[in-house]
């Protein structure tokens, strides 16, 4: 499986959880079980940079959700 | 004139003690009348006056938690903070902290500090924290379209990077170490600086279950407390001897030396008493002294650094020296505060500190596959065991892991380990055990 379909596989799978926006980057690991976290790390940390994904941050914690899904930088600055 | 009245704000002016009250509305005063080019909303110090005193009076936080914030490539160092009260404070609508990762043992210069004060001012509030319980310094609010401008000048003008915040490894920090520090038993900002720049995708990039941080304290005092903060605590020591200067501990016990080098001459404590300041306080009681010289069995000293710190002139470390290494400190947001856990006892500390990247990685892979979501790696020990830990690390249990048998979680015995398995004749068995 090449790297295009690693993304793919990610994506489609983001976009098949219903009602969830925000994942643990753990959840990244299951959806390739026999591959190192590390490599799974850097695959989920260049879907960001090509802005496919994006990071979402408490400070303590970071999740990981698809671009432009789930609650936006112009929402947040509004009441929810 | 105060943009807001703050009377609950005004009475944290009153006591003894610096004020972060008085800084905030020094700050205030200050933006209303700069006539620096201001680049974020110039009420945003008198905003936050404001919305602290409706928290006070409200009782609850109006802050809203966490964001998608962050620049380009980044996802550390910005941490989102948005009003929820935006049309009343429309100056802190939006109000995100950004860390710095601070230089090695936190050296800088006045110039430094300048410049960055003067970014601050202009793209922030001008509110700052130095130093955050990690050791960043703490850029504290700007607005979003801020957060790539700070970046870039900070980088291109400053040369100073973000730290890292999220999921990521922590600003990596470290004592004064050789630089000032005699105790030092390696050199802490070589270290420090190192793994900082080995790691920096892990840095800037969310890469674990949870936050981790390293830590490297010099000696076993401790400076930065990595014993009780930090993922993995690097804690200096040595393998040989005290060295002992039996004329200068003489000095000490005639008055000649003031003991702890003066550091409590604030009032008169009578005549140094070696037996019961030194001698007497001696944890693991291997030191004696009998008026003309002073002995220490060193196979018994714990390097609590007790003597040393009472006579520094007369005592010094080692020469054989290193450091201690230790998993799995955390403070108490999740199952209470937890210390780290000795796990190597003695490495040594040398460029290019290729065994110590390796106990890294192995450490880290496992954890980023068996760590629950959010689980500090010290949590996870407790889960999988002390046992399961050590062949992570591929380590043999070690007696100075442990304080005393049974106290701490102790090894079992697996079958490859015992001659025979665990198959043997009972037969034979009986007959030296009986019923």
């Amino acid at each position: 499986m090449g790297i295009e379909d690693d993304k793919q596989l990610i994506l489609d799978t983001l976009k098949s959880k219903k009602g969830k926006t925000k994942f643990y980057l753990k959840d990244f690991n299951s959806m390739f079980p026999d591959r190192k976290p590390r490599d799974v790390k850097k695959l989920v940390n260049s879907m960001v940079s090509e802005g496919l994904l994006e990071y979402w941050s408490s400070g303590s914690t970071t999740l990981i959700g698809l671009k432009g899904s789930g609650v936006q930088h112009e929402a947040e600055a509004k009441e929810e | 004139m105060a943009k807001h009245k703050t009377p609950m704000l005004d009475e944290l002016e009153k006591g003894k003690w610096p004020s972060f009250v008085s800084d905030i509305k020094q700050e205030a005063e200050n933006r209303g009348k700069t006539s620096v080019d201001l680049q974020t909303p110039k009420e945003a110090c008198d905003d936050l006056l404001g919305l602290l005193e409706l928290t006070y009076k409200d009782k609850v936080v109006h802050w809203k938690h966490g964001g998608i914030v962050g620049v380009f490539g980044y996802g550390g160092g910005v941490i989102g903070r948005y009003c929820d009260q935006p049309d009343q404070f429309p100056a802190i609508r939006d109000f995100h902290t950004m860390r710095v990762n601070q230089p090695s043992s936190k050296f800088y210069s006045t110039e430094f500090l300048r410049q960055l004060c003067d970014l601050w001012e202009r793209r922030g509030s001008g509110l700052t924290n130095m130093h955050g319980s990690t050791g960043d310094i703490i850029l504290l609010g700007t607005t979003t379209p801020q957060l790539e401008e700070v970046f870039w000048e900070m980088t291109h003008n400053l040369h100073q990077d973000l730290g890292g915040s999220g999921s990521n490894l922590r600003t990596p920090s470290d004592c004064i170490g050789m630089a000032r520090c005699e105790y030092a038993c390696y050199d802490t900002m070589a270290l420090c600086y190192n793994l900082t720049m080995e790691y920096q995708d892990e840095l800037h990039r969310p890469a674990f279950p949870y936050k981790f941080k390293f830590k490297f304290d010099g000696c076993p005092n401790g400076c930065v407390a990595s014993i009780a903060r930090a993922d993995m605590s690097f804690i200096g020591t040595w393998r040989d001897d005290i060295r002992i200067d039996q004329e200068a501990v003489k000095a000490y016990v005639g008055g000649e030396f003031k003991p702890n080098a003066g550091a409590h001459s604030g009032r008169d404590w009578g005549a140094f008493d070696i037996q019961k300041e030194v001698i007497g306080l001696c944890p693991t009681q291997c030191m004696e002294w009998d008026g003309k010289k002073l002995k220490i069995d060193n196979k018994e000293c714990t390097r609590c650094m007790h003597c040393i710190n009472v006579m520094p002139r007369a005592l010094r470390i080692g020469q054989d020296t290193g450091a201690s290494i230790l998993f799995g400190a955390k403070a108490p947001i999740l199952e209470g505060a937890q210390m780290s856990t000795l796990t190597v006892p003695f490495m040594k500390i040398e460029e290019p500190y290729d065994e110590i990247k390796d106990l890294i990685e192995k450490v880290w892979d496992y954890w980023s596959e068996e760590g629950k979501n959010r689980e500090r790696l010290g949590e996870m020990i407790q889960r999988v065991g002390f046992q399961k830990f050590l062949e992570v690390c591929e380590l043999e249990p070690d007696p100075r892991m442990i304080q005393e048998p049974r106290s701490n979680p102790y090894i079992f015995w697996k079958e490859g380990d015992v001659p025979g398995g665990w198959d043997r004749d009972i037969n034979e068995f009986r007959k030296k055990h009986q019923r």
